[in-house]
């Protein structure tokens, strides 16, 4: 790889230990990736903190929390002190929401441990945004900008809703980034790799959030790791939508960047989102396909006893908790059944300001932040069946879980929470 | 009395990700595998559901796989295997992606890719495979044990 002058002080050294530590990954990652050169970021979405048993023993026989960041998110040898972050760098989703760790089952010396290595990330100038979503909380790239962001979902929205470019980083490449400012130049940093490579036909309108989570899910295990380009929209889908099909896309399939036709910023005709490119394939999504996205979501079900419905993920909208307070206003979850709502803190703030946190407190259910049931492994005691209004917790939660997953609308979900039983279909 | 006889069957040419040199049995699948959610870091062993390595550990075995898929916590999974004593001893792969190549630089074992033949087509599970990544070959060797039938 090609460094420049700048680039090659601060591998030598020049910036003490631990930014050394961070070029040298770099450069093996960048290498190993057949990367020719490395870019400026000033926006970096990772992970530091510690909330497992195994991370904090670590932390406490190695050195503290610089010894999680050396190995963990610089993979240096040794441990090295972390000096604070060059670059703007948002914190993304932990392992359990640390206000409501014994509902989830942590023991109160991990939750002890976060509160002290959450102090540490503050102290170096990381953003405690503590979501899945940083674009609902202040951090929005402008089109064009270079990013080195973690998290599937966001990476896809980053990518293809607001035109930034960021490849799927990882712990240890966000680490050493946010200490350079520097990524590698490959992947979606590049124009060419940006163009669209499948056309998707729509034959049904696609409208409601669980529309567009059928259709993420669809074309995510249709094309893989591709560009899709999605033709024939009738409605401009909104940002919970766009969220929810994008994870959905990343789920089924690993989709980093898609155009939606005549909506998203690289796509303003089909010539602009394809470029150069030759269509590779034409997909119709029509009835059929529709149906059997639906039913593949749901494979894993056929218990109608709902014990457990979860939404947010990825992290609930202001919009989106507003429509489950109307939603469920004046009713009450069943006796047998709970209703968790994961969001960002700071919506949280915002949703308790509104006085819909008070109404679906009232109901029975609770609203959490920093984490969902993916994350933490946590779901409320005895869980064997679970409804979603996201096509990817439905994905991952049976297999991290071992539980059955209905999924639905929004609404159908809040009926199951109300009554216990699922009573959602095909619509 | 039996012998055992050693044929390199085939040797395969690739371009290093990450190097050293390493040896092992082969443990080989067409399907892309997953790291968060994917596969147990403390034993190596994958668990995805409908995976066809499903309760298989990789654990220093020489993985034979197309890439990887799923979650941006791929690197993290499995560097918690070298963390936990059960990485793989090396990693053949032939779709590259940032998910891959920092998960196969953070593990540290030796990787390859950009082969001039396909290796999950070639290496079948249990054959031995000796990995130079410094050099860009692998040697795929099958083990015969021979029973002499004469007097």
């Amino acid at each position: 790889m090609q460094l420049n002058d700048d680039e090659k002080a601060m591998a030598d050294g020049r910036d003490g230990p631990a930014v050394q530590r961070a070029m040298d990954l770099l450069l093996r990652y960048g290498e190993a990736l057949g990367a020719e050169r490395l870019v400026n970021t000033n926006n970096v979405c990772g992970t530091v903190s510690a909330t497992t048993p195994f991370m904090r023993d670590f932390a406490l026989s190695k050195g503290g929390m610089d010894a999680v960041f050396s190995e963990f998110n610089l993979d240096s040898d040794d441990v090295v002190e972390i000096p604070p972050v060059k670059t703007f760098t948002s914190h993304l989703q932990l392992g359990f929401d640390p206000a409501h760790a014994e509902m989830m089952g942590v023991s109160e010396d991990v939750v002890k441990f976060y509160r002290k290595g959450e102090g540490y990330i503050a102290g170096h100038g990381i953003q405690l945004m503590n979501t899945c979503t940083p674009y609902q909380v202040g951090n929005i790239p402008t089109r064009g900008e270079h990013c080195a962001w973690m998290e599937s979902s966001a990476v896809v929205y980053c990518n293809s809703v607001l035109g930034a470019r960021t490849n799927t980083e990882g712990r240890e490449s966000t680490g050493a980034a946010s200490l350079t400012g520097k990524i590698p130049y490959w992947g979606y940093h590049l124009p060419e790799n940006r163009l669209g490579t499948h056309l998707i036909e729509l034959d049904v309108e696609v409208t409601s959030t669980s529309d567009w989570g059928l259709l993420g899910y669809f074309i995510g295990e249709q094309v893989q790791d591709k560009v899709p380009v999605v033709n024939g929209l009738t409605d401009v889908p909104n940002l919970a939508r766009l969220k929810h099909f994008g994870a959905a896309a990343a789920s089924s399939g690993g989709v980093e960047m898609y155009h939606l036709v005549g909506t998203t910023p690289e796509a303003i005709t089909r010539e602009q989102a394809f470029g150069r490119n030759r269509v590779i394939e034409t997909l119709r999504y029509g009835e059929a396909e529709r149906r059997r996205a639906y039913e593949q979501l749901n494979h894993t079900a056929d218990d109608h006893d709902v014990d457990y419905v979860m939404l947010g993920c990825p992290h609930y909208t202001i919009e989106q908790i507003w429509e489950a307070a109307r939603l469920i206003q004046g009713r009450k979850v069943h006796v047998n059944s709970a209703l968790w709502i994961f969001t960002p803190r700071a919506i949280k703030a915002l949703a308790d300001q509104n006085g819909y946190t008070k109404i679906i407190e009232d109901a029975g259910g609770v609203i959490l932040s920093d984490s969902c049931s993916a994350m933490s492994r946590a779901a409320p005691k005895g869980t064997k069946v679970v409804a979603l209004d996201s096509a990817k917790q439905a994905h991952y939660l049976p297999a991290i879980l071992g539980v059955q997953a209905w999924y639905g609308s929004t609404a159908e979900c809040i009926d199951a929470a109300c009554t216990g039983r699922w009573a959602g279909r095909y619509a | 009395m039996n012998t055992v006889a050693d044929t390199v069957v085939a040797t395969l040419h690739g371009r290093k990700v990450v190097g050293g040199v390493a040896e092992g049995e082969a443990l080989v699948t067409e399907a892309h595998i997953s790291g968060w959610g994917g596969i147990d870091s403390r034993t190596g062993t994958i668990v995805e559901m409908r995976h066809p390595l499903r309760g298989q550990s990789f654990a220093a075995k020489v993985l034979v796989f197309p890439g990887a898929k799923g979650s941006s916590g791929w690197s993290n999974a499995f560097h918690l295997t070298r963390s936990m004593g059960v990485a793989p001893a090396a990693m053949l792969f032939t779709e590259m992606t940032t998910k891959i190549a920092l998960g196969a630089v953070v593990t540290r074992a030796p990787a390859l890719t950009d082969f001039d033949q396909d290796p999950v087509a070639l290496i079948r599970t249990g054959d031995w495979v000796r990995v130079d990544a410094d050099a860009g070959t692998v040697q795929v060797i099958r083990r015969a044990v021979r029973t002499p039938t004469g007097p």
